[in-house]
């Protein structure tokens, strides 16, 4: 596995990175909007665990990785709650229409 | 007197008379109190239940009496003093002793008891520091009995009981406290005070019942439109005050130093304030206050000075300590004269100086003393109504006539002869011969103005001054007791005669003017049987070969004999000018009776001058006429058996009886009473001569009509006129004083009202102005710059507030954007990094 140096590894990341921002910016469903924050951590942890390998940061970067994920893990839980509750109460998940805490 | 039963009977006496002293304090808050809320809680059934205020003072005033009876039992048994005709006083054989033969009987019997057979009224058995004690026994037994009488001067510290009630507090050196001194004046005052002041009590219940009323109407007070004034009654305040007055007196009198004086000196002088301006509606009656408390004020000021005097080079306000056990301090009296009474007079190149006894060798200048003597006399002249004070006092009328009655007998006046009489030690020759100088004046001016008053209270006030002129007189030319003798004689038939006029004035339905009454004796026959026998008291009538009379008769004798010898002694030093100090009282003897006499006869004798006053007038009920009959007991009989005479003799200071010549700065020689004695007689018949004449002539004008009074009036027009001016006294006054104030005032007022006015005015303007112009810069830099601040956040807020548009993607795209701005800025400004 040679030649896949941490320009590779910084570009899947930016790539997922985009890919999430872009997701998160388009999608009025409020599990696409999830999804793409999956997808924006997920981009991070490639550049923590990238680092982790070629940079200075050693182990600490795979262990922020690991608090990422747990992160988000909670964050999913939390969200969907959320979400479930929007949907109770508005019975859509469109996020547009969650403007009410419009100044 | 073994120190035990000294301490006993002094917190005995001190407990009896302070009791009687407070209790009409106890009396004057509830009767004040009760009588407000009594009325605000009942308004319906004002009259009967607002009399418990009389009941309430008659109660404690009453109490008081009976307290201070015991107290002086108490007094006599612990201190056997010997009351009754004495037997120095028989030795002489002139004819004063048929007046204590009466007397002599009874008295037999202490002597044999106590073995005391020529002991001085007095005379005193404890021990003192000085060993005076010993020097005056050794006296008593000398054989020589007349030298004794010349030599034995009194022990007056040997009935005495002082101490202490209460201490209020320490300055430094300086101590205020409620003291008491106790000996048989205050003993004799507080009887004399207290009884009086009950029947006073009792009388007032009848004369002040119309005031048991929701509405009272005052005649005097003339409204617009013909109305009378109509107030609510004020039966409570009036006992209310009574109650004060009788507090403040006794007050006065249990006081053990001057201070504590001073200050019931000047609360007798509100109380009298309070109740002359009773009627407070009535113009004359506040003016008549405020002219006592004014000129009051004029001798207080003298008083005060006095005090300063004495608290500078004595240090003590304390008039003497009496207790054997602590001797070492020594008050007023002690430190001022020996044992023996003598002045330490010594002659330095500063003048005369006295020393003060009693350790740390102080001294006073000998005109220092004179003016302190002086100076507390001062207090004296206006509270007992002395040229050149005297006006107030006829105007003091305008109170209810029992108010009258306790003024001029029993209280305020008598507060200045007690005060001269109590403060006697301190007094040098030439401060006596001031106030026998001043007496002398003030009794001729007011029996002179007498003989034209025609209104029944006013010819009796003005008696009151001549009477109290008699008084200080007696007190100036070394008569003593004579003095006070008097003092309480007069104090009897004085609110005897007032009483009486009271009662009259109430028959008459508040007529005073003796012009419109007549013939009153067939109409109120208690009253001027009453009225005779205090006219007659006062006159100093008596049956020439028995030597019985009323009891004026014995003091003014004695005054008048006091003058004499006073005359006789000092013909060589200030020749000429003693001849008034006999003369005049001699002449005013006989004054006295006509007036007197010349006011019973216009108000009871001869026939009604005015129908409609005699169809009215009535006999008072018999709640007045039983204080009357009381008084008249003690008008007529106090003075008897001598009894009176010797109970004031045990508190005399040292020096009197003794007599003596000073040489300082007048040379002077005060009578000794040997010598008083001896001139008796003479001054007795002379004095009862001229009041006869008096008696006789007023008999002459009013009674038999043999000669029109009105044709010696017009005959001597200009004379009546100067004596219906009263000497042109309020006039003189009004010209230098009352003229001038005015006139200083209204000075005042303008310059008040045009220069500090104007310029207080300026400054109000210029504050006024600046403030504007601050406010101007605060509403418009201040204000503006904090108004700038608290918009533009607002502003700011406002235009923030679109970016919060509550759409997610869109806030996702800002985070994006933001991130990537930082991005590019961070690339723009750190390209290496």
């Amino acid at each position: 596995m040679e030649g896949v140096g941490v320009q590779g590894y910084l570009a899947v990341g930016a790539v997922l990175f985009v890919c999430g921002v872009i997701c998160m910016a388009t999608k009025r469903n409020g599990i696409g909007v999830l999804m793409g924050v999956e997808l924006v951590l997920n981009g991070a942890n490639v550049n923590f665990v990238a680092f982790s390998k070629f940079g200075p940061l050693g182990l600490d970067g795979q262990i922020a990785s690991l608090f990422v994920i747990v992160l988000a893990a909670a964050e999913a839980a939390v969200a969907l709650a959320i979400a479930l509750n929007f949907y109770n109460n508005h019975l859509t998940i469109d996020v547009d229409r969650a403007n009410e805490l419009q100044g | 007197m073994t120190p035990e039963t000294y301490i006993q009977t002094g917190t005995t006496l001190k407990w009896l008379l302070g009791l009687a002293w407070l209790l009409p304090l106890v009396g004057f808050c509830i009767e004040i109190y009760g009588g407000h809320w009594g009325r605000r809680l009942d308004p319906a059934s004002n009259g009967k239940k607002v009399k418990l205020a009389a009941y309430m003072a008659v109660f404690c005033i009453g109490t008081g009496f009976l307290l201070s009876l015991s107290a002086f039992v108490i007094w006599k048994g612990a201190t056997d003093v010997q009351l009754v005709a004495a037997a120095h006083d028989a030795e002489h054989g002139d004819a004063h002793d048929s007046d204590h033969a009466g007397g002599h009987d009874d008295h037999e019997g202490h002597h044999a008891d106590e073995g005391h057979d020529h002991e001085h009224a007095g005379g005193h058995d404890h021990d003192d520091a000085d060993g005076h004690s010993h020097e005056g026994e050794a006296r008593g037994q000398s054989p020589d009995e007349s030298e004794h009488h010349e030599e034995h001067g009194n022990d007056p510290y040997a009935a005495a009981f002082s101490g202490t009630f209460y201490e209020l507090a320490h300055f430094g050196k300086l101590r205020i406290a409620i003291d008491y001194y106790i000996d048989g004046l205050t003993l004799l005052m507080f009887c004399m005070v207290t009884l009086i002041a009950t029947c006073i009590h009792v009388f007032a219940i009848g004369y002040m019942s119309d005031e048991l009323t929701e509405d009272y109407e005052d005649h005097f007070v003339h409204l617009p439109g013909g109305k009378h004034f109509h107030r609510p009654g004020r039966f409570y305040r009036f006992f209310a005050f009574l109650s004060l007055f009788s507090f403040s007196m006794l007050g006065l009198v249990l006081a053990g130093n001057i201070f504590q004086v001073f200050v019931f000196w000047e609360l007798v002088g509100v109380c009298s304030y309070l109740l002359i301006g009773f009627y407070v509606e009535r113009h004359s009656a506040s003016t008549a206050a405020n002219k006592a408390f004014i000129m009051n004020r004029v001798g207080d000021f003298g008083f005060l000075i006095g005090l300063m005097i004495l608290w500078t080079y004595f240090g003590t306000f304390q008039f003497a300590n009496t207790d054997p056990a602590s001797a070492g301090e020594v008050g007023l009296f002690q430190m001022v004269r020996d044992a023996d009474g003598h002045l330490d007079v010594a002659e330095t190149e500063e003048g005369s100086i006295v020393s003060l006894h009693g350790g740390e060798g102080r001294t006073i200048p000998y005109w220092l003393l004179i003016a302190a003597g002086i100076g507390i006399f001062g207090g004296c002249i206006g509270k007992s109504a002395q040229f050149p004070l005297q006006p107030w006092l006829p105007d003091a009328m305008e109170g209810p006539t029992p108010v009258s009655a306790l003024v001029h007998s029993a209280t305020m006046v008598a507060a200045g002869v007690y005060l001269t009489g109590r403060f006697y030690p301190m007094f040098t020759p030439e401060v006596l011969l001031t106030i026998a100088y001043i007496g002398c004046i003030t009794l001729f001016i007011g029996a002179t103005i007498a003989i034209v008053a025609t209104d029944i209270k006013r010819v009796l006030a003005y008696s009151t001054i001549s009477q109290l002129g008699y008084m200080m007189l007696a007190l100036g030319v070394g008569g003593w007791v004579a003095g006070l003798y008097h003092l309480i004689t007069h104090a009897f038939f004085k609110s005897l005669m007032f009483l009486c006029s009271g009662s009259v004035i109430h028959g008459c339905h508040h007529e005073q003017e003796m012009t419109k009454m007549g013939g009153l004796y067939k109409k109120m026959p208690i009253t001027a049987i009453a009225m005779l026998i205090g006219v007659v008291a006062i006159s100093g009538l008596a049956i020439p070969i028995l030597n019985v009379g009323l009891s004026g008769f014995y003091s003014k004798d004695a005054i008048v004999a006091s003058a004499l010898a006073f005359m006789s002694g000092n013909r060589d030093t200030i020749s000429f000018f003693a001849i008034p100090l006999f003369v005049m009282p001699l002449v005013t003897a006989g004054i006295t009776a006509f007036y007197m006499f010349r006011l019973w006869f216009m108000t009871f004798a001869g026939p009604p001058k005015d129908h409609h006053v005699y169809d009215h007038a009535h006999e008072s009920p018999s709640v007045m006429t039983l204080p009357l009959i009381v008084l008249s007991v003690f008008a007529i009989g106090c003075a008897w058996f001598g009894i009176l005479e010797n109970w004031i003799l045990t508190a005399e200071p040292a020096h009197v009886a003794v007599g003596g010549t000073s040489a300082h700065h007048v040379a002077l020689s005060m009578p000794s009473h040997h010598a008083i004695h001896g001139v008796h007689h003479t001054a007795g018949i002379a004095a009862l001569f001229a009041a006869v004449v008096g008696a006789a002539l007023s008999a002459v004008f009013y009674w038999k009509g043999l000669v029109d009074p009105n044709l010696v009036k017009r005959s001597f027009a200009g004379v009546h006129h100067f004596l219906v001016e009263k000497w042109q006294f309020d006039n003189l006054y009004d010209a230098m004083f009352v003229r001038p104030v005015h006139i200083v005032a209204r000075w005042c007022t303008a310059f008040d009202k045009n220069v500090l006015d104007a310029f207080l005015h300026w400054l109000s303007r210029l504050t006024l102005a600046t403030s504007s112009w601050d406010r101007k810069f605060d509403e418009t830099f201040v204000d503006g710059l904090v108004n700038l601040v608290g918009s533009s956040t607002y502003k700011v807020g406002r235009s923030l507030q679109t970016v919060q548009t509550g759409s997610l993607r869109l806030y996702v795209m800002f985070i994006a954007l933001g991130v990537m701005a930082l991005f590019g800025l961070l690339f723009m400004f750190f390209p290496s990094a």
